[in-house]
């Protein structure tokens, strides 16, 4: 049990209650394969007897249609884009992520407000505004950090889901084709979460190497985080 | 907190509880500016068509919480903001609002949030050149609501804060609170505040004296037409005459 920490003021409303669960996020560029290894360790951790609960960027039942319809007519400016995806981060925050800590559940988040902060910079947001605006964040007890350079990325992801509008960053017109844009874009990008990793602690994790090789990876980090920790509660039946 | 105005524009805007007259003021002081043959667009709180949606739903559902309300209130701003307001101002318009930014700093603070937080959010925004504070007792700001309409609306009553069982006394508790946060901003932010309780004449004639003085040795943008202006954000641009109805919640 220990009481909660954020990055700011956090919720001054809310009652600190005690957290006995763990907060552990995995960040990286698109492509990276977050969500493969998401899903992996919610079958290892619920294997080995903790309680799950996972959570992603714009999951937020507040945001989602708002957020997709802005999407779909381009139509955002850089700080109200900002701002969605803030209100739908202290939406998940409040009503998914700090109740199932304080119900002792291991929270696995694919992506935090990191990967906000770093399409943001690229879009010429204030860093300092955003640093502040995220103040509300609960300070995660591990950020792993899934790392590989863009040729890996075009590799995994043409012969994954293809390159899509959004993460080769067409919107902000760096090239004219998505290939040239993908690549300029991603490379903004991992520069972006390079400097996040050293001022936010991330640990990076080098992702060019096959799923497993990561997962094993990932497991032995997150055990290291689970062992210094009071017994969390079971699996729901 | 906000910036210096750095444009060539004139940024003007009113303040005060629900029921203040605000709405009245600005929208006589719009007429008069109009008729001079200035460049002005009217912007109006809680009134961008990007997040009408979300904010209607959430409402509908209840799925607010202070801090979700007030990201979502402030994105309604910055995009009439980035959309609207900035550009205009950059241009050489007077933009009058009907609540800034100081709306949210009453109303999300007496809500709960963290004063320095909230301030931070709007930080992108300018400190206005004429900000008036429309000041009333609490008795008249809701004899004025409740004999405008039916019903006082779940959150403009505060009922998601649990203050109090019936939304009069729940509005009249959250109202309290939102009057103490206006009258800490008065120095903070340099508010000037207009005796709402005075003949709507008495204050209009007031206002066109402050905003006289503001406006004395600036020329702006030339509008030989006396056109209105349009903006590429599809949102009312002009107030609405209506006294009665009281201003977007």
């Amino acid at each position: 049990m220990s009481e909660p920490v954020f990055y700011g003021a956090g919720f001054p409303y809310r009652k600190k209650h005690k957290m006995s669960g763990k907060l552990i996020v995995l960040e990286g560029t698109d492509g990276v394969g977050r969500s493969t290894q998401t899903k992996l360790l919610r079958r290892w951790l619920e294997a080995e007897g903790y309680a799950v609960s996972d959570t992603g960027l714009r999951r937020s039942e507040l945001t989602q249609a708002g957020l997709n319809e802005a999407k779909k007519g381009h139509t955002l400016s850089p700080i109200t884009m900002s701002l969605f995806y803030a209100a739908d981060f202290a939406d998940r925050l409040e009503n998914q992520i700090i109740p199932a800590m304080q119900a002792g559940f291991v929270v696995l988040s694919d992506r935090y407000f990191y990967s906000v902060m770093a399409r943001d910079c690229i879009r010429g947001v204030d860093p300092e505004w955003e640093r502040k605006l995220y103040g509300i964040a609960l300070k995660p007890d591990l950020i792993l950090y899934l790392k590989a350079d863009v040729p890996d990325l075009v590799a995994r992801l043409i012969h994954g889901r293809g390159l899509n509008y959004w993460e080769a960053g067409m919107d902000i017109h760096l090239a004219d084709n998505l290939y040239d844009s993908f690549v300029k874009y991603q490379t903004e990008l991992i520069r972006a979460f390079d400097s996040l990793a050293d001022e936010y602690n991330f640990v990076t994790v080098d992702a060019a190497r096959p799923i497993k090789d990561v997962f094993e990876e990932l497991k032995k980090d997150i055990h290291q985080v689970l062992d210094e920790a009071q017994p969390l509660a079971k699996k729901p039946k | 907190m906000l910036k210096p105005n750095d444009t060539q524009g004139k940024l003007i805007i009113v303040e005060g509880i629900d029921g203040s007259g605000k709405s009245t003021q600005i929208n006589l002081l719009y007429k008069w500016l109009q008729a001079q043959g200035r460049s002005v667009y009217f912007s109006e709180w809680n009134s961008s068509v990007l997040v009408k949606s979300t904010t209607k739903m959430a409402k509908k559902a209840k799925l607010f919480t202070p801090t979700t309300f007030s990201i979502l209130q402030c994105t309604d701003f910055a995009d009439r903001w980035e959309n609207s307001i900035y550009p205009l101002l950059k241009a050489g318009v007077i933009v009058l609002a009907d609540r800034y930014a100081f709306t949210a700093f009453a109303r999300d603070v007496g809500r709960g949030v963290d004063p320095a937080w909230v301030r931070s959010m709007y930080s992108f925004a300018i400190q206005p050149d004429v900000a008036l504070l429309f000041r009333v007792p609490m008795d008249i700001s809701i004899q004025r609501i409740t004999a405008s309409r039916a019903k006082l609306k779940y959150y403009e009553a505060g009922m998601d804060l649990d203050l109090a069982k019936n939304r009069v006394d729940s509005f009249r508790i959250f109202q309290g609170r939102i009057l103490d946060e206006y009258n800490k901003m008065v120095n903070e932010f340099g508010l000037t505040v207009i005796d709402g309780t005075l003949p709507v004449k008495t204050q209009q004639k007031l206002v066109r004296g402050i905003v006289k003085n503001a406006l004395q040795g600036w020329e702006g943008l030339l509008n030989p037409d006396h056109s209105t202006i349009s903006t590429i954000n599809p949102q009312a641009s002009a107030p609405k005459g209506n006294k009665h109805k009281g201003g977007k919640q």
